[in-house]
């Protein structure tokens, strides 16, 4: 198939930036997105021109890397699907695609479609985790977890921090990414001894990196690659309120 | 050079106990006194990181990724085996040992593989505690799955997601200890050297891969947990970003290179399907507990399928040859993964493959479905079915699947001893990057268990013993080895800027991965890997005359980025073709055509090759040298592996 392709071009933060654009001939529709924008690069490379930076790694849905707002929808047309898994069979011959990076003020663009995420590793680093050193800790099989649980913390947990539902939302509001780890941590038996302290510390944070309010309009649910719930919103709204009415920090 | 493994002395099972106790301990108002650089963030390394970091020790961690948790082994699907023996089925620390080193084929270190199985305990119990969601019975206890032709139930799983829920409770250890101010945490920065004074190894020069600023970072010790090089073949299961130079850069400094050509070729991920292809999926193995392997009887039929005019369904039954079970009757589709990856192949070569390309065999899942119904095969393999039909447009329920092998995981890298260390005094190899564990081949499950091991549990204990007899070095980035290093990064750099030719990174990687394929792949003739070696030397020489990297150091250049790496491929492409050339036998993923019984499966040389190779670089262009160490195995008895 032959495509126009109008992609933000900017060469670093600093710089304004505005959209390029490109024809491509004879693609596939069996090609991924990304190795379409491989094919544009190549065509660019020969050319003498800059190619187009992306973040990408592993190119099956799991790093998180690949962030690329495409027609005004993070990670493309399909549901549930990360750029590097989306295939140009979503397009048609002759299709014009407008490709940008996320954008939120607490991801500064980098370069071209590269933005800095490092505002996810910040909020996890104010909390996200279980305070256990390596060693010391029970058999495994001596904190049992309820199947439903167990499972409801895991749907949780397959975030892959892309930061689409950042993206996506019109306040550029990371509650669903902040939320995730909320709801999987406190799910679960051995993350219950910090639930409060880690809510309230994680949504500092959170405010801190310049995200936005969340006003449940479940666009970041909608865009979601790995279909994380809004469920866990809800569940993280009452650990906060929970946790500021009966504050562990004495 | 005496390549002295380290392995304790006494029984088997009491060798690590007691040489944690002979290991000398740094006392913790000391600890802090050490500086640590560990390169890589992901099982290994952050598990490696986090863990130093909670003893006191100041550690530096780098990747190049834009975040720690974005490492390849997050990509890991099927599982991770430990010798819980939870499920009462005869499990035990001596039986995963033993299947683990029958696994590799008798190429493994026993000292190496009995700690490993013994610590494997510990990881899980470690996990559950940070709060890693594993898959759990109603219970409430942990569930397991019998997995790479165990006759146990060993496997602990998430889902199809098991490396990423590890990954990201390793990434969170992590993280406290950023906050704790105990790791000080280096993203989008690559290691490009090793800066080595007094023979001992203090320190590295990386690249910020957002300002190109070249820096410089002093240690005591340097770890290395990089992952693998199966990019060296362009086209594998890795991730785009996955590559060797941290490790080969060592190499260039000194440390041998062990077992460059024992590479994992996985049987089950999806063909390629064009020129354009950037890199192959993985399915997992478990699919193959429910899933037929068969490509038609002719190659008449197979032309037929490939040109369109006919598919799959339209096969009759008895046009079928599920070659599998024909010829291994008693494993069927379930033999080893380098042995159903060989039988591919042969369908292929023989004409009868399917797909366009005619590189692919069916996996078929009609008959679990007629047994089992579809919502029970929905039940276990949904989501690889999704991605399946996501990647393909195929709908595995209707047709069956098609599928081929891939280079998926290189149980070769750098030397190290019992402790971990390599030959450089203060350099470590950790998880995929060195060559410990896994022998000529490994296991299903094992890669997960193996990088956390060795980062939870190995390092803290053997790195302290080498620090303790290191006290009052002082760390100066100003000493001149580190002035040497930098030159080197730089010009090799503006090297690659100013050759201005006409191919492009990708173009001889691309070229480098063929040759390797065709060549180093599945199987090996010492013909072919004659001509190969050619071929490798004069693509590196066009190379370093022809390729075109554009744009300046100075910025974010990930065509620079990828030229550095697909230097070094090019010289370790040379040294695993080298080193498969050398072992005249075959054993495990290594397969030489010569070296096979009467009906075509691995012939190993145990009297000639039951050893380590482990190669030192001599000089860019020149012969490696090969070291030996001996493999002695005192326990468990050398024998040829059947699945007949």
């Amino acid at each position: 198939m032959n495509l126009t392709l109008n992609v933000w071009r900017q060469k670093g933060p600093s710089d304004k930036g505005g959209f390029k654009t490109y024809k491509l001939s004879d693609i596939s529709e069996h090609m991924s997105f990304l190795e379409m924008i491989d094919v544009l690069n190549e065509q660019l490379l020969r050319g003498g021109e800059e190619p187009v930076h992306f973040d990408h790694d592993c190119r099956e849905g799991i790093c998180g890397s690949c962030s690329m707002y495409i027609n005004g929808r993070a990670h493309g047309p399909q549901q549930l699907t990360a750029t590097c898994q989306l295939h140009m069979r979503s397009f048609k011959d002759g299709d014009t695609i407008t490709v940008e990076p996320w954008r939120a003020k607490a991801f500064p663009v980098v370069k071209d479609l590269v933005v800095d995420r490092s505002a996810f590793d910040r909020i996890i680093q104010a909390g996200g985790y279980v305070s256990v050193n390596t060693g010391g800790v029970p058999d495994a099989n001596e904190i049992p977890v309820p199947k439903k649980i167990a499972d409801e913390a895991f749907n949780a947990a397959t975030c892959i921090s892309c930061g689409a539902c950042v993206a996506a939302c019109k306040n550029a509001s990371a509650m669903l990414f902040v939320s995730a780890k909320v709801s999987q941590l406190a799910l679960l038996p051995q993350g219950k001894v910090e639930r409060k302290t880690r809510v309230e510390k994680m949504a500092a944070q959170m405010d801190l990196e310049g995200f936005g309010a969340c006003s449940n309009t479940g666009a970041c649910t909608a865009e979601c690659p790995k279909g994380i719930s809004q469920d866990n919103i809800a569940r993280m709204n009452r650990e906060y309120f929970g946790a500021k009415f009966t504050s562990d920090n004495v | 050079m005496n390549l002295d493994s380290k392995i304790p002395a006494g029984p088997l099972a009491e060798k690590w106990t007691k040489h944690k106790f002979n290991v000398k301990l740094v006392n913790p108002a000391n600890k802090r006194k050490y500086e640590v650089i560990v390169v890589g963030t992901g099982l290994a390394g952050a598990s490696a990181a986090a863990s130093l970091g909670e003893l006191g020790y100041n550690v530096k961690a780098f990747c190049f990724h834009d975040s720690p948790r974005r490492a390849h082994s997050i990509a890991a699907q099927g599982g991770i085996n430990a010798a819980k023996n939870y499920q009462n089925d005869g499990d035990s620390v001596y039986r995963l040992f033993y299947d683990t080193v029958k696994g590799g084929d008798y190429r493994s270190r026993e000292g190496n593989v009995y700690r490993l199985a013994e610590v494997s305990v510990n990881i899980i119990d470690q996990c559950v505690a940070q709060g890693v969601p594993f898959a759990r019975e109603y219970g409430g206890l942990l569930d397991n799955r019998s997995f790479g032709g165990a006759q146990v139930s060993r496997t602990f799983y998430a889902k199809g997601q098991t490396g990423q829920q590890l990954l990201i409770g390793a990434y969170q250890a992590l993280s406290r200890q950023v906050t704790n101010g105990k790791v000080k945490l280096y993203t989008r920065s690559e290691m490009l050297d090793l800066v080595m004074i007094d023979g001992q190894a203090r320190g590295i020069i990386t690249r910020n891969l957002i300002t190109g600023k070249i820096e410089r970072h002093a240690a005591h010790a340097v770890i290395l947990a990089t992952g693998g090089y199966g990019n060296v073949f362009y086209l594998s299961t890795n991730a785009m970003g996955s590559n060797a130079t941290a490790a080969w850069r060592a190499h260039r400094r000194g440390a041998l290179f062990a077992n460059p050509c024992y590479t994992q070729i996985h049987p089950t991920c999806i063909p390629v399907s064009g020129s354009y292809q950037s890199k192959l999926t993985l399915m997992s193995e478990s699919l193959r507990n429910d899933g037929r392997v068969w490509v038609p009887k002719t190659v008449e039929l197979a032309e037929k399928i490939r040109k369109g005019e006919l598919t799959a369904i339209d096969i009759k039954e008895e046009d079928r040859d599920y070659y599998l079970e024909r010829r291994y009757p008693s494993f069927g589709n379930l033999v080893p993964r380098d042995v159903a990856s060989r039988n591919a192949k042969m369908a292929c070569d023989e004409g009868r493959g399917v797909g366009p390309t005619g590189l692919a065999v069916y996996l078929d899942f009609a008959d679990a479905i007629k047994r089992d119904g579809r919502d029970t095969v929905e039940a276990r393999y949904g989501n690889l079915f999704e991605m399946y039909e996501k990647i393909t447009g195929d709908d595995p329920y209707k047709l069956p699947m098609k599928i081929y092998p891939a280079v998926h995981y290189t149980m070769g890298g750098l030397w190290v001893d019992y402790n971990l260390m390599t030959n450089i005094p203060g350099l470590y190899a950790l998880g995929e990057a060195n060559f410990s564990d896994h022998g000529a081949n490994r296991l299903g499950a094992s890669a997960l268990m193996q990088g956390l091991a060795d980062g939870y549990f190995v390092i803290p204990y053997t790195l302290g013993d080498y620090l303790a007899g290191n006290m009052n070095t002082k760390n100066d980035i100003t000493h001149p080895a580190f002035d040497e290093a930098e030159k080197g990064v730089r010009d090799t750099i503006n090297k690659l800027l100013s050759i201005k030719g006409k191919r492009t990174v990708d173009d001889f990687h691309r070229e480098l991965g063929h040759i390797m394929w065709e060549y180093c792949g599945m199987s090996r003739t010492a013909e072919g890997l004659t001509k190969a070696r050619g071929m490798v030397r004069k693509l590196r020489e066009e190379f370093w005359t022809d390729v075109n990297v554009g744009g300046t150091n100075e910025e974010l250049n990930m065509t620079l980025e990828k030229a550095n790496r697909v230097a070094d491929f090019l010289e370790l492409g040379e040294l695993m073709i080298v080193d498969a050339l050398h072992r005249e036998e075959s054993c495990g993923g290594h397969f030489r055509e010569e070296y096979q019984t009467e009906e075509g499966e691995a012939l190993r040389n145990d009297d000639d090759f039951a050893y380590v190779a482990a190669w030192e670089f001599k000089g860019t262009g020149k012969d490696e040298v090969l070291h030996k160490e001996d493999l002695v195995f005192e326990n468990v008895k050398l024998t040829q592996r059947s699945y007949k």
